[in-house]
């Protein structure tokens, strides 16, 4: 089964890391990426940028409406996420456990099966 | 990272929220930086216990609301009893605060405790030091070292800049659609002063006041999630993005400034390039230009560009003229010669900076920019000329280093061709 890994957290807290604090935890979880890579256990990996970037085309009866912003103002953010294959939820469960380890703070991981994928590729 | 630095990491970023709500209860910015700070206290005492609240900035408001009370009456006790009116409006239930803390009430909160920064009476560099302290919550020993001067020195102008403030009052009444629309305008011209007290430092200085420009981009995104859809903050957050996604290439290992044709652009922040290229891309949705997105749609089209030749002067050059037409400015027409230069030569370029001595007569880049136009049309005697006059007005060592360069090339250049046209 493959499972898409969603990462929460408050994007006000995580912007206020210093570089270094930053790049201390990214080279912690690409540590685990690259062992999941190797066990050919990892699809994409994705850190989005802030929600502030962000645009929403919302459905209405006529026109899709634009709007600036995420879909929903919540108190944890949509931050990035991971695409696994994993033979069941326990050790979906097992690969979030380890990210939370690895980086710091609250926050929460959503494990969500995916039901379709298309692995198209984009350059990295 | 251990749970205290997480804590302290979520207090920082939860204060700006904190003292700005405080400040509407209290009307007092002493009063609601104190109560912040008692709140901050009671938290990291309870939140390593009761692990984090699951609202920490409706946690803090609270707390340090009813803290602030608690003084108020501890003090009373003392002294006569405070005018009824002033307690009666703090007496609303948690619930009722839980209720109003969504986005549209922070949102003028922040913004009016942006704007007591900003009041006008205060010069920009006092406006820039209370927003530190009091939005951002730098110590005053880190603001002291980003202006470079001592730290009782900054405590005295946070403390005068403080007295004015309270003064002129905090205008507690929410604001109309105009004046709200006002003193985003003002508050985004003190975040970009914030910006540029670290984008103008250079060489030494560079690395103590970089942060300044962290500390002013952090303070647009504030904006920004405030107020979404005004395109002139995505355009100010923006600008700021892509100038300083080249910090790291801006200089050499001495110190000295690299322009931007000659930056290595693999230093460049891609990152930040692409959150300012997204900011850029949703304010022009808006049709609403102003100031900062045409700069920012300036800066982007050099970010786009993978080498200095990719440029795409021509339409730089468009930009500066719809800057030129919003905002006159000798200073705007100085940089839109550089993009004519380039798009239409140097002849060009000189005709259209010649009117403006008179009123740049003080300025560096002006006569920076006149010896690079003369020295590419071969009027050497008049580049050097020039060249000797920016000397003279360089504000810092790494200019005068640099155009110094120049003048070595120029006299150079002078002494081969006078002995190439020696008599033989």
């Amino acid at each position: 089964m493959q499972y898409a890994i969603l990462c929460y957290s408050d994007e006000d807290v995580v912007g206020s890391w210093t570089k270094e604090e930053d790049e201390a935890c990214m080279a912690r979880l690409l540590t685990i990426q690259e062992r999941l890579h190797k066990e050919g256990r990892l699809g994409p990996v994705l850190r989005l940028l802030p929600t502030t970037a962000a645009t929403t085309l919302r459905k209405g009866k006529d026109e899709p409406l634009v709007l600036d912003g995420p879909f929903a103002e919540t108190k944890e953010q949509l931050l990035g996420f991971y695409v696994v294959d994993c033979a069941s939820l326990d050790e979906a469960l097992d690969i979030a456990r380890e990210l939370t380890e690895a980086n710091p703070g609250p926050g929460s991981y959503e494990i969500r099966p995916i039901g379709i994928f298309h692995p198209w590729t984009l350059p990295a | 990272m251990t749970d205290m630095e997480w804590i302290s990491q979520s207090l920082s970023s939860a204060r700006p929220r904190v003292v700005a709500a405080l400040l509407r209860y209290f009307r007092d910015l002493d009063t609601a930086e104190e109560a912040f700070q008692d709140a901050c206290l009671r938290a990291l005492k309870a939140w390593p216990k009761n692990g984090p609240p699951r609202d920490p900035v409706a946690w803090l408001i609270f707390v340090g609301r009813n803290a602030a009370i608690d003084a108020v009456r501890r003090s009373a006790r003392n002294q006569p009893l405070p005018d009824e009116q002033a307690l009666s409006d703090l007496d609303d239930a948690e619930e009722e605060i839980a209720a109003r803390l969504d986005d549209s009430d922070y949102r003028d909160d922040i913004l009016r405790l942006l704007f007591v920064c900003c009041h006008p009476d205060l010069p920009a560099t006092q406006q820039v030091a209370l927003a530190l302290r009091i939005v951002s919550g730098l110590s005053v020993k880190q603001i002291a070292r980003a202006f470079l001067v001592g730290e009782s020195a900054m405590e005295q102008r946070i403390t005068r800049a403080k007295a004015k403030v309270a003064q002129a009052g905090v205008p507690f009444e929410a604001p109309g659609a105009v004046e709200r629309s006002e003193r985003l305008g003002a508050v985004a011209a003190m975040v970009y002063l914030v910006f540029n007290e670290g984008y103008s430092a250079s060489g030494g200085d560079a690395a103590m006041r970089l942060p300044l420009c962290d500390e002013a981009i952090r303070l647009a995104r504030l904006l920004l999630k405030l107020f979404q859809s005004e395109p002139e903050i995505m355009g100010l957050a923006a600008l700021m993005l892509l100038q300083h996604a080249r910090a790291a290439a801006r200089f050499d290992g001495d110190g000295a400034v690299v322009l931007l044709e000659d930056q290595d652009r693999g230093l460049w922040n891609h990152k930040m390039i692409a959150e300012g290229l997204a900011l850029i891309d949703k304010a022009i949705r808006h049709h609403r230009p102003g100031p900062y997105q045409i700069q920012a749609a300036i800066a982007a089209l050099h970010a786009r560009a993978k080498r200095p030749e990719d440029t795409d002067w021509a339409q730089i050059d468009l930009l500066y003229g719809a800057l030129e037409r919003l905002q006159p400015s000798p200073v705007i027409t100085l940089n839109r010669a550089v993009a004519v230069s380039k798009a239409r030569g140097p002849s060009e370029a000189l005709a259209m900076i010649e009117p403006l001595e008179a009123r740049l007569s003080g300025y560096f880049h002006f006569f920076g920019v006149k010896g690079g136009l003369l020295m590419q049309l071969g009027r050497r005697a008049e580049a050097r000329e020039a060249f000797a006059r920016a000397i003279a007005l360089a504000n810092t060592t790494a200019e005068a280093t640099h155009i110094r360069m120049h003048l070595d090339r120029l006299e150079r250049e002078t002494d081969d061709s006078i002995a190439g046209a020696s008599p033989g």
